[in-house]
């Protein structure tokens, strides 16, 4: 099983829906669109040869500047038969943050999407009870979206160009 | 019944129904002896039979991966000490590769088998800690008392290596902070020595304990594709008989050369978790044993590795030593640029796991190119298993769903973030 055997399984059955083929660091990484990221695990989920059938990871990250797609869900799906990673991408905008629940598909999926709701506000649905993990219920903002000042804007030694981005 | 929420003179708010229903509710936690960590249950229990819990977390929440996007990459492995904090090293180390594999860097073999020693003996200690607390629960208080000594062992150990016990910061990018001492060694194999001989007698004590295994036999099963299902990794996941170990399977830190079996179980209850674990001890302490000798025969064939305990391409990001900074022109340069954070990491996405104490440990890191992260994700495993624990206990017995949550190692630092 290789990145490349994957990759051509995917464009057979998708086509060019499936966009920003990569592999940082040899793990195969593909943009896909955000109704369709239910459609795409399903696929990886049943098909016999591609057995991607472990959620190792999902959550979400936040580009402010990436106007109309500025919330994205990653999910790293393993196949643990043959010892494979790879990583979907959605992106939506802020606006309207809306990406199907994959609890149905995976058990796991359930409090990993809670957090990504909470952190960033990602409607999931179909989700059984999207409500806040983490966080305290009265919160009323989504704490990990790039909005909001870390440190006491005022103070010059913690500004950006501290950070090395100024 | 009925005439005594009626009474206008009752002024205890009773929530509806409650009198007529035939059930408990019980508040297990947030803080309570049996829970371990601070979360909460609410169990609506039949008798002593759990019908229905939900749990609560996020207690101690404290920001981790919102503060991490603050803080240059060497001030992040404080935070990731107080994940899994019973396994800090191994957190410290998954971080520090992470950041390698972002920079590419290599290390030598003998930073690789420094940091299995490390690690190994953080998993014994965690795994000591899970496993005689399964005993305390089950009425024997005896083992862990016992076993916790060598804990201590352990974290003399670390406090060689770094100085610190509980929470390490051990190691930098790149390696270690400095060489192992003489002393190291000398504990390490003073521990090799005992320890093996304490383990016996607990294990003696417990795994072929009538008591013990009418206790956790059945008690919190889990089957091998619902733990899938669920994205169970770890001693939890090897319980139900499925042998994925990172170690293994995506091996670091050179693990490709040490000789050890993957411990499982069958139906995935508390006794088989219980003995994955203890097993594992086993396995860990024979991967010390390997280390100690791997290190031993490099020292033996290039003597001037003796003093190799970082990868010198990692000095943009390696902090050098203190006495070094006053002496020395060229590490006092590094010292300055690297505190004041006039070194950007490449652009990169990178996705890194380790096997920690309770499972797959994971860092998604995704650097823009700055001084910090842009976004660190951390794939805390017990906060991935822990939602399966309402699954795992309802319909047993609340004294099972204690031992169960036990035996589950949730770590609240870890569930919490």
């Amino acid at each position: 099983m290789t990145n490349e055997l994957i990759q051509n399984r995917l464009i057979e059955k998708f086509g060019a829906s499936l966009t920003e083929w990569e592999s940082p660091y040899g793990l195969l990484t593909f943009r896909a669109p955000a109704d369709m990221n239910l459609k795409v695990m399903q696929f990886l989920f049943d098909d016999e040869q591609l057995r991607f059938r472990f959620l190792t990871d999902l959550t979400g990250v936040h580009f402010p500047d990436r106007k109309g797609e500025e919330l994205s869900v990653v999910y790293h799906l393993h196949n643990l038969v043959d010892n494979i990673r790879l990583r979907i991408k959605v992106y939506v905008p802020s606006a309207k943050p809306d990406v199907f629940s994959a609890t149905k598909l995976f058990s796991g999926a359930n409090w990993m999407e809670r957090e990504t709701y909470d952190f960033f506000g990602i409607n999931f649905i179909g989700h059984p009870n999207l409500i806040r993990i983490l966080n305290v219920d009265e919160m009323d903002y989504f704490p990990m979206r790039k909005e909001y000042e870390m440190e006491d804007p005022t103070r010059r030694d913690k500004d950006d160009e501290m950070f090395g981005r100024g | 019944m009925s005439e005594l929420t009626q009474h206008p003179q009752h002024h205890i708010k009773l929530a509806e129904e409650s009198l007529q229903k035939q059930t408990t509710t019980l508040n297990l936690g947030p803080t309570h002896p049996a829970t371990h960590g601070v979360f909460q249950n609410i169990m609506e229990i039949d008798g002593e039979r759990v019908l229905e819990t939900v749990p609560t977390i996020g207690y101690i929440h404290r920001a981790f991966e919102k503060i991490a996007e603050r803080r240059p990459y060497y001030q992040i492995t404080t935070l990731t000490d107080r994940l899994n904090y019973c396994s800090a090293p191994i957190n410290n180390m998954g971080w520090h590769m992470t950041i390698e594999k972002l920079l590419g860097i290599k290390t030598p073999k003998r930073v690789d088998y420094m940091r299995v020693i490390v690690m190994e003996l953080a998993r014994i200690a965690d795994h000591l800690v899970c496993n005689s607390v399964v005993a305390v629960d089950t009425g024997a208080l005896t083992g862990f008392t016992y076993v916790f000594q060598y804990r201590e062992k352990i974290y003399e150990i670390f406090e060689e290596v770094c100085g610190s016990r509980l929470t390490t910061n051990m190691g930098r990018v790149g390696g270690f902070e400095r060489n192992f001492t003489p002393m190291l060694f000398e504990k390490l194999k003073d521990f090799l020595a005992t320890f093996p001989a304490v383990m016996k007698e607990f294990g003696n004590l417990l795994n072929r304990n009538r008591i013990f295994m009418d206790r956790c036999i059945g008690a919190g099963p889990i089957s091998a594709e619902r733990a899938l299902n669920y994205g169970f990794t770890g001693p939890n996941l090897r319980a139900t008989g499925v042998d994925y170990d990172v170690r293994v399977a995506m091996p670091y830190s050179s693990y490709e050369d040490f000789d050890f079996k993957i411990p499982t179980g069958t139906v995935g209850d508390v006794y088989d978790r219980y003995m994955v674990r203890n097993d594992e001890i086993w396995e860990s302490v024979s991967i010390v044993k390997q280390a100690l000798e791997k290190i031993a025969k490099i020292e033996q064939e290039f003597p001037d590795q003796k003093n190799v305990f970082y990868a010198p391409e990692a000095d943009h990001f390696h902090l050098p030593a203190k006495n070094d900074v006053y002496t020395k022109m060229e590490a006092l340069i590094y010292h300055f640029k690297i505190i004041m954070g006039e070194i950007d990491a490449p652009p990169g996405e990178v996705y890194h796991s380790v096997e920690g104490g309770n499972g797959e440990l994971g860092f998604y890191l995704l650097s823009d190119g700055g001084r910090t992260p842009s976004r660190l994700h951390f794939r805390r495993p017990c906060f991935i298993y822990y939602q399966a624990y309402p699954e795992m206990v309802e319909g047993g017995l609340l004294s099972d769903a204690v031992i169960a949550l036990s035996s589950l190692n949730v770590i609240a630092g870890e569930l919490d973030a």
